[in-house]
C-alpha cells in the first residue's frame, strides 16, 4: 500500500526531479520501544516535504534520523536505510560518521536555541566548527546566510549584540541563518513555528518558500494548514507508521487512505 | 428528594460564607511562620555584621599604635620580636603565592574533570566517579597538611634537592588538590544545568563533543563556573591548616614558591595558639590580619557577584 503510493506519487509528479534521499524500510527503536516501523519514502530534490500526524506518531523521531541526532543518546537503534544522493550512501550505516552527516544536513529546532554568543558568532558557528578562520570568508558567509534568512536588514548594525536580545521570531530566523551558513544539502525543520506568534510564523513560512530553490527541505509540523501552505509533498504518519505519502495537493484534496482523510478533515487527532 | 436538596444547598451556603470570611487564626499562624523565617535570616546577617564589627573595632585599636601606611608598606612582619615591625606584605605575599599555586592546580584540573563528567562520561562512570571526588572534599584539612609535609615535600625534594622542609610550593600543590572537588562539582552542576536543546543545536551543526563543551556549554554556564572559581579562590585564600603545617610559620616577603613563608591564616593560628596577653599590641595584630583577609575574600565575592550579574544565564 505504502509502496504503491510512492510509485504513484512519482508517476503523478509533474516535474519528477531528482531524488535527494530515499528511505528504505526504516525502523527505529528507543531501547525496546519500536518508534518507527518499516518506513519507505523519498525526499525530492529542492522540494519541501512535510511530515504530519498526531503527537507521538514519530514525526520528530523520523526527522531526527536524517541527521543521526539519536546517536547522542544511549540505547537508540536504527534499522534499514536512508540513502543520500548523489553519494548513494546509506547515512545510517555504522561506518558513516554522524558528524559528517550533520555537516551536510542541517536542522532547525522547535524552540529557538541560539547559542550564548553574538549574532555574528551564532551564524559563524558551523563555519568555525569546520575550521574556517579567514575573516573575509566568514563575513561573506554570515552576511549571505542572514540575507537568506531575511534577517540581515534587522541585525546588520548590531552583529556583535548577544543573540538573546532578539525577539523569538528573529531568534528562529537566526537559527535558520545558522543552519544555512554551511550550505547544507537538506534542511530539517522540527516544528519551527510552534513557539512563535502568527506574524513570526508567516515570515518563517515565507522564508521556507524562498529557500526551496536552494535546498531540499523536510519539515515536521503540527499545523496542517502550514503543511498545505509550504510543502510540495506530505507524509501522514500514525503510530510510527507512514500511512500515506503523496503530493501535498493530493493528500489534502483526495487522500487515498481513510485514516489520512479523517485526520486532515479534523475528525481525528 | 426536595428536603435533601434544600439541606445540601444550605450546607454549601454555610461553607461558602465561612471560607470567605477573614480568618484571624490562619492569618496569625502565617504571621508567626513569617516571623520565624525572618529571624532565621536576620540571625545569619546579624552574625556576619557582628564579626565584621568585632574585626573593625579591634583593628582600630591596632591602628592607633601602628599607622595604616606602615602596615601596608613595611616589608617586615615581626610583631613578636623586640624590634617589632608591622608590615602585612610578607603575609600577603605568602597568601598570594600559595593560593596562586593552588589555583593553578585546582582550576584547570577541576574544570577538566567537570567537562569530562558533564559532557563525556556515561551515566555509570559519572555516578561512580562523583562519590570519590566528594570523598576527596571530605578529607579533614589537617590530613592534607600532613600529606603535604610528610609525602609531597619529600617527593618534591627528589626533584628539587634544594627545597626546604617547609615550602609554599608543597602547601600550594596540596591545597590545590584539596580544592579540586569544590571547583569540579560546582562547575559540573553549572554545565549540566545547560539545557539539552542548546547542545543539540551545536551537535546538529556538526560540532564534536569537545567543541560543543567548549564553545556552547561553557559559555552558557559561565556564571555558574565563575561562582565555582570564586569559591575556589576564597577557599585557597582562607585555607589555614595545610599552609600552617607545610609552608612554615616564618613571615617572609617572597614571590618564590620554593621558599618557606607564613600566610595570613597561618600567622593568626600561630598567635591564637600562643600565650600573648589579650590586649597587647602583638595580640591585636591578628585582628588587623583578619580584616585584611576578609577584605581580600570580600573583593573576590563582589567580583563574582558582578560577573554573575553581567553574564547571567538566559537560555
Amino acid at each position: 500500500m505504502v509502496k504503491n503510493t510512492i510509485a504513484e506519487s512519482e508517476a503523478n509528479s509533474t516535474s519528477p526531479g531528482q531524488h535527494k534521499s530515499l528511505v528504505k524500510n526504516l525502523s527505529f527503536y528507543y531501547g525496546g520501544f519500536n518508534a518507527l516501523k518499516n518506513i519507505d519514502m523519498v525526499l525530492h530534490e529542492k522540494q519541501v516535504t512535510a511530515l504530519i500526524g498526531p503527537s507521538g506518531c514519530g514525526k520528530s523521531t523520523f526527522l531526527r534520523c536524517f541527521n543521526r541526532m539519536h546517536d547522542l543518546y544511549p540505547g537508540n537503534r536504527y534499522e534499514g536505510n536512508i540513502v543520500l544522493y548523489p553519494d548513494n550512501e546509506n547515512i545510517l550505516s555504522p561506518d558513516i560518521d554522524p558528524i559528517e552527516v550533520r555537516m551536510r544536513i542541517s536542522m532547525v529546532f522547535q524552540k529557538p536555541n541560539p547559542f550564548p554568543k553574538s549574532i555574528y558568532e551564532n551564524v559563524a558557528y558551523g563555519l568555525r566548527v569546520r575550521g574556517i578562520k579567514q575573516r573575509a570568508m566568514l563575513d561573506e558567509k554570515v552576511e549571505d546566510a542572514l540575507r537568506n534568512a531575511a534577517l540581515w536588514d534587522e541585525v546588520k548594525d548590531r552583529l556583535n549584540d548577544l543573540a538573546f536580545n532578539l525577539s523569538g521570531g528573529q531568534q528562529q530566523r537566526l537559527c535558520i541563518a545558522r543552519a544555512l551558513a554551511t550550505d547544507p544539502e537538506i534542511l530539517l525543520f522540527d516544528e519551527p513555528t510552534s513557539a512563535l506568534d502568527p506574524i513570526a510564523t508567516a515570515s518563517i513560512e515565507e522564508l521556507i518558500a524562498d529557500l526551496k530553490n536552494k535546498v531540499t527541505i523536510l519539515i515536521v509540523t503540527h499545523n496542517m494548514q502550514q503543511a498545505a501552505r509550504v510543502s510540495d509533498y506530505t507524509a501522514y504518519m500514525y503510530l510510527g507508521q507512514l500511512i500515506e505519502f503523496d503530493m501535498t495537493d493530493t493528500i489534502f484534496i483526495k487522500p487515498k487512505n481513510k485514516q489520512t482523510e479523517d485526520y486532515i478533515t479534523g475528525r481525528f487527532g | 428528594m426536595y428536603s435533601k436538596n434544600v439541606k445540601s444547598t444550605c450546607r454549601k451556603k454555610d461553607r461558602a460564607t465561612s471560607s470567605l470570611r477573614y480568618s484571624y487564626k490562619r492569618h496569625l499562624k502565617e504571621k508567626i511562620i513569617e516571623l520565624l523565617l525572618f529571624l532565621a535570616a536576620f540571625f545569619s546577617v546579624l552574625i556576619t555584621f557582628s564579626i565584621v564589627f568585632m574585626l573593625i573595632k579591634e583593628s582600630y585599636i591596632f591602628f592607633q599604635h601602628v599607622s595604616v601606611w606602615e602596615f601596608l608598606t613595611d616589608t617586615q612582619w615581626t610583631p613578636l620580636f623586640d624590634n617589632a615591625h608591622y608590615g602585612i606584605l610578607p603575609l600577603v605575599s605568602g597568601t598570594v603565592v600559595s593560593s596562586a599555586i593552588a589555583l593553578l592546580v585546582a582550576l584547570p584540573l577541576g574544570t577538566t574533570i567537570a567537562i569530562y563528567l558533564s559532557e563525556f562520561a556515561s551515566y555509570t562512570v559519572r555516578e561512580t566517579a562523583k562519590p570519590f571526588l566528594e570523598l576527596l572534599g571530605g578529607i579533614p584539612t589537617i590530613v592534607y597538611g600532613y600529606f603535604a609535609l610528610l609525602f609531597v615535600t619529600p617527593l618534591l625534594q627528589m626533584i628539587f634537592p634544594k627545597l626546604p622542609g617547609f615550602s609554599l610550593l608543597s602547601a600550594g600543590l596540596v591545597m590545590g588538590i584539596m580544592i579540586i572537588p569544590y571547583v569540579s562539582s560546582m562547575t559540573e552542576d553549572a554545565m549540566r544545568s545547560v539545557p539539552m536543546h542548546l547542545r543539540e543545536g551545536s551537535y546538529a551543526m556538526g560540532a564534536t563533543r569537545f567543541q560543543t563543551a567548549i564553545k556552547v556549554v561553557m559559555p552558557a554556564a559561565f556564571s555558574g563556573i565563575a561562582a565555582a572559581y570564586i569559591l575556589g579562590i576564597s577557599r585557597a585564600v582562607g585555607e589555614t591548616m595545610v599552609v600552617a603545617i607545610a609552608a612554615g610559620m616564618q613571615p617572609n616577603l617572597t614571590w618564590n614558591p620554593m621558599e618557606q613563608a607564613a600566610t595570613i591564616t597561618a600567622y593568626i593560628v600561630q598567635v591564637s595558639l600562643g600565650d600573648l596577653p589579650h590586649g597587647s599590641i602583638g595580640y591585636q595584630t591578628i585582628f588587623a590580619a583578619g580584616l585584611t583577609l576578609l577584605l581580600i575574600t570580600l573583593t573576590f565575592n563582589i567580583l563574582g557577584h558582578l560577573l554573575r550579574k553581567r553574564y547571567r544565564e538566559t537560555y
